[in-house]
């Protein structure tokens, strides 16, 4: 094994982490500022990869795609915020688990029923194409570096709108004390909009960047969703440095656990024996990781108020 | 007098269970009685999980993993037992029901001690992911570990044996679940008038003062957590039986959100919740499979206009005032 | 009693005369309708109607239900079907994990279940049975071939699969005839989407080819991130992930990758030629391979009706069994066990105008059956 893999797999590692930060930071948000668990989550960003796909396949163009999938995923999560997830803030977890329980059939269905049945096409763009040499001699992909360009963009960005804006103000008042800042005048039912439409524009632009690099169908949301809650419970639920640390120790353990079990069993075992029981570890590594954690830390690496 | 409404409901609830079977039996239709028994064999698992989540509050995004392992207990003795090998830790394999939800509830018990003695170290969302992680490395475990069929499940070629009844018939299976059902609606409703389910009630509602009177609300949990997943364990051994199939597919968490959903659906915390959430959950999705291919569009849109419209779950809406407590 | 029901079946006057024997025939289809995995169903039940409507058969009736790609469902729906619907012949099933949850049951009832996809290996061994017709493939089949295959050009293939039981006898299948040196072997996780782990060790293995079974949207993920990776080694693999459903989602990454099936729509035979060209016609898409079974389970049901009255168990089971019908594939018998002799061919993907498509390079096996037939005590 030599260095440049070894470099090339953290660097994956990384990238996948970063890609779930992008999915995991909106469920953060949301939970953390309206106190809502959100299984819906991944369906949000299955319509980004569904509406990336359409348009680049109408346009011929990704970055238009991408445009598109900010834009169906925040207005498809506005419209879900005022038409049902309004209703649920003063529930229990338990109704809000059953409400977007339903809405996943709803949307797989729904989108099944636009789209049809089979999944779509979707490249990364030209420009991205290619990989860039790494020191060590290895090469890595253009695109999956970018896209971890593109976490640390959204990971400064969310910094710096809640730490230094007027409506990251408000999202943190809002953490802390809900009647205090209605009675302030600020308009609760707003912000809670626009917190829920930007949560689901990250996961629609999670979508669509990992829709270029898997496959755009149904069901997509799904597996992603699991991992994002993963994510932000082994970070503390609501807070976005727990979900970028949680992200990014999830990406790396999975992918050397992959990468590594194999070959470390196989110095016990015969080989064949050791690739078997190494993948079924590796599948089981992330669970191990995040029960060990909570076994030891219950509210997560940073907890937050929640 | 809403108690007494929800009392009568609940008898029409299960006078409804008994008497469509006997009437499907009766005119020709034994299907109608294989989806009585489903719903029964569901309901019984979702009385297990209203022990935890409606009495104690734990909401347990995990109890498919006891599902699973239940069945996976029946399934292996009737394996063993049809090719007459013995099975590990020198138990010997049996096709009888009884020894096999001994085994089941045992296996299920032990396997929620460590689960929750973990897990209830945390709280809220905090343990309905860490129950759903626990299912989650049992799901891959299960997937994954060849020996008994790993992804593919496995075959129970005859279904298992219950002395005095002949349980490959569909009426006397249903009317043997139907029994197991009932105990278990027994036993919850025991378990909620016993002092244990007071403090259990209490761990839920005010932890602080039940550690004041000098009770841990760790014990209480721990006890009611397993108890819980012996349950809903036992559901999954006669599941597996029904299906004369188990795979790991129980034990996904699909599975785990089903057994929430018909808790929530008939009424969380109620005696009879379960079985008004599985009576109408699976003859919803069994109307709706046979009309549409979007049945689960149409199941969506009911299940939101449950939880939206009809607070308190079915019975609920039908029993009217929530319960007192 | 023969020569009645062949009449009815021929002419629909003959029953309106109410010719006593002349029940329609009942057959229910499992298959895949909605969810991720719905587009092989789609096809599955698309190819099997038009058959039936095709053959201008109107005494079939078909029952048809979504199993949701969740085996508990399907033997709900299984049992529905035989107890409630009454079929006489069930079909559709994809995956073979439903497959072994409905099967066993149904063939136990004195159902006749003829498989269009899955034949998980131990249906076709020690647990073969008289009323189970698998007229796919058995699941080793296709792996076997590019095993075969790969001896021509390559000699240190590495390869991969999910880490389940048709994963593992996919390698299985692989080995048995692959005669080089392996560069690695890996089982990834089910389900999963992220290849890039994997990728890297391919590039860093020094091997001269890549063969991997990783069917529905794994495939797609794999193919995409292994063209964008660059490491450019040749690429084999099962039809699975090269089937007319998926190759439009791969999209060119998917051009030049040989693949191994049992029929492909440039094959040279006049009933492939008609079931092309009436499938496009009637949905305004290529058929996969998957509505290519479906139509030959279809018509082989239809050959065996023309011969026997399916209430007749025994005579329907012995003109199944004489698979006297024109198969898109070609020659088509069945083996002791019930699974095909067939030819497995390699096929290429290639660009057709707009189209990505496959076309017929070679034939990796001729009349081949399976390695569990011996298991088989029929």
């Amino acid at each position: 094994m030599s260095a440049a893999l070894l470099i090339e797999q953290l660097l994956n590692g990384l990238q996948l982490g970063v890609m779930l930060f992008l999915i995991a930071a909106g469920l953060t948000l949301i939970f953390g500022v309206m106190g809502l668990i959100n299984l819906a989550h991944g369906s949000l960003y299955m319509i980004g990869a569904f509406a990336c796909a359409a348009v680049a396949a109408a346009t011929g163009s990704f970055w238009l795609g991408l445009a598109a999938s900010l834009a169906a995923a925040a207005a498809a999560g506005a419209l879900m915020e005022i038409a049902i997830i309004r209703r649920l803030y003063e529930r229990d977890h338990l109704d809000q688990v059953l409400a977007t329980f339903a809405l996943i059939l709803i949307l797989s269905e729904g989108t099944r029923w636009l789209f049809g049945s089979f999944p779509l096409y979707l490249d990364i763009p030209p420009i991205l194409q290619g990989a860039v040499p790494l020191p060590g001699g290895g090469q890595y992909q253009l695109y999956r570096l970018a896209i971890i360009g593109v976490g640390i963009v959204v990971a400064v960005g969310l910094y710096l709108l809640i730490s230094r804006t007027r409506l990251g103000m408000r999202i943190r008042a809002g953490e802390s004390d809900r009647e205090m800042i209605a009675a302030l005048g600020v308009d609760i039912r707003t912000l809670y909009t626009v917190v829920f439409a930007l949560g689901a524009a990250l996961a629609g632009l999670a979508g669509a960047m990992v829709g270029a690099l898997q496959s755009v169908q149904v069901g997509m949301g799904e597996p992603a969703l699991i991992l994002a809650f993963v994510v932000i419970v082994i970070g503390g639920i609501g807070s976005i440095k727990g979900a970028l640390v949680g992200a990014i120790l999830v990406g790396v353990v999975d992918t050397m656990g992959r990468f590594l079990l194999p070959k470390l069993l196989a110095l016990t075992m015969p080989a064949s024996q050791a690739n078997l029981v190494g993948a079924a570890l590796a599948s089981m590594l992330i669970y191990i990781v995040m029960a060990l954690i909570l076994a030891l830390r219950p509210r997560g690496l940073f907890a937050g108020q929640a | 007098m809403a108690l007494s409404r929800e009392t009568l409901i609940s008898a029409l609830l299960v006078a409804l269970l008994v008497a469509i079977p006997l009437l499907a039996t009766a005119a020709g239709e034994p299907f109608y009685v294989t989806l009585a028994t489903r719903i029964a064999i569901l309901a019984l698992a979702a009385v297990g999980l209203n022990i935890a989540l409606g009495l104690g509050g734990l909401v347990s995004f995990g109890h498919a993993a006891f599902f699973g392992l239940g069945g996976y207990v029946a399934g292996i003795f009737a394996t063993h037992a049809f090719n007459a090998e013995p099975l590990p830790f020198g138990f010997t394999a049996t096709t009888a029901m009884p020894v096999i939800w001994l085994g089941a509830m045992a296996l299920c018990g032990l396997a929620a001690l460590p689960i929750g003695a973990i897990s209830l170290r945390t709280s809220g969302v905090y343990f309905i992911m860490i129950t759903l992680a626990f299912a989650q490395m049992i799901y891959y475990f299960a997937v994954s570990w060849p020996s008994y069929g790993g992804e593919d499940g496995l075959s129970i070629y005859v279904r298992n044996s219950f002395p005095g009844l002949n349980t490959a018939q569909p009426l006397p299976y249903f009317l043997l679940c139907l029994g197991v059902l009932v105990a278990g609606l027994v036993l919850f409703q025991l378990i909620k008038g016993s002092r244990f389910g007071a403090a259990l009630e209490a761990s839920r509602q005010n932890p602080t003062r039940l550690a004041a009177v000098g009770i841990t609300p760790f014990g209480i949990r721990l006890v009611a957590f397993a108890v819980s997943a012996m349950v809903t364990g036992l559901a999954g051994a006669l599941f597996a039986d029904l299906n004369r199939f188990v795979s790991p597919s129980m034990l996904s968490w699909h599975m785990s959100g089903e057994l929430i959903v018909l808790i929530i659906l008939g009424g969380k915390g109620r005696l009879f919740g379960p079985v008004a959430g599985a009576m109408v959950y699976v003859l919803f999705e069994y109307a709706l499979g046979g009309v549409t291919e979007r049945w689960q569009f149409f199941l969506g849109l009911i299940l939101l206009g449950v939880v939206l419209f009809a607070r308190g779950g079915l019975l609920g809406l039908l029993a009217g005032k929530a319960r007192h407590g | 009693m023969r020569t009645i029901l062949t009449a009815s079946l021929l002419a629909l006057s003959m029953t309106a005369a109410g010719v006593a024997q002349a029940d329609p025939v009942k057959i229910g289809v499992i298959t895949t309708l909605s969810g991720g995995g719905a587009g092989l169903g789609v096809d599955t039940r698309d190819a099997f109607t038009l058959a039936i409507k095709k053959a201008g058969e109107t005494d079939v009736e078909l029952v048809i239900e979504d199993d949701a790609q969740k085996p508990e469902l399907a033997v709900q729906i299984a049992e529905k079907m035989i107890q409630s619907d009454k079929v006489d012949l069930m079909t559709g099933i994809i995956w073979s994990n439903l497959a072994m949850a409905v099967v066993p049951n149904t063939v136990a009832q004195d159902v006749i279940y003829l498989s269009p996809n899955a034949g998980p290996s131990a249906l076709a061994g020690a647990n073969c049975h008289k009323n189970y017709f698998n007229v796919a493939y058995q699941n080793d089949n296709f792996h076997e071939a590019m095993g075969q295959y790969a001896n021509q050009d390559y000699k240190n293939t590495f390869i991969l699969a999910p880490n389940y039981p048709a994963g593992k006898d996919s390698l299985t299948g692989f080995k048995r005839y692959y005669k080089g040196e392996l560069a690695g072997e890996l089982y990834t996780q089910v389900g999963q989407t992220d290849y890039a782990a994997e990728i890297a060790q391919i590039r860093a293995s020094g091997a001269d080819s890549v063969f991997f079974f990783l069917p529905g949207g794994m495939g797609i993920a794999f193919m995409k991130q292994y063209a964008q990776s660059g490491v450019g080694l040749p690429v084999l693999g099962p039809s699975f992930s090269f089937s007319q459903d998926v190759l439009p989602a791969i999209g060119d990454a998917a051009l030049g990758v040989k693949n191994s099936a049992s029929w492909s729509k440039d094959l040279d035979n006049e009933a492939n030629k008609e079931f092309v060209e009436a499938f496009q016609a009637e949905y305004g898409r290529l058929p996969s391979i998957y509505a290519a079974q479906s139509w030959d389970t279809a018509n082989l049901i239809l050959s065996a009706l023309a011969k026997a009255s399916v209430k007749d168990k025994d005579a329907f089971r012995a003109a199944l069994r004489e698979a006297d019908f024109k198969s898109v594939r070609g020659e088509f018998t069945f083996n002791a066990n019930q699974h095909p002799i067939q030819n497995i061919y390699v096929r290429e993907v290639v660009k057709e105008g707009d189209v990505l498509t496959n076309k017929i390079i070679g034939t990796a096996f001729e009349k081949h059956g399976d390695a569990y037939v011996e298991q088989c005590k029929m």
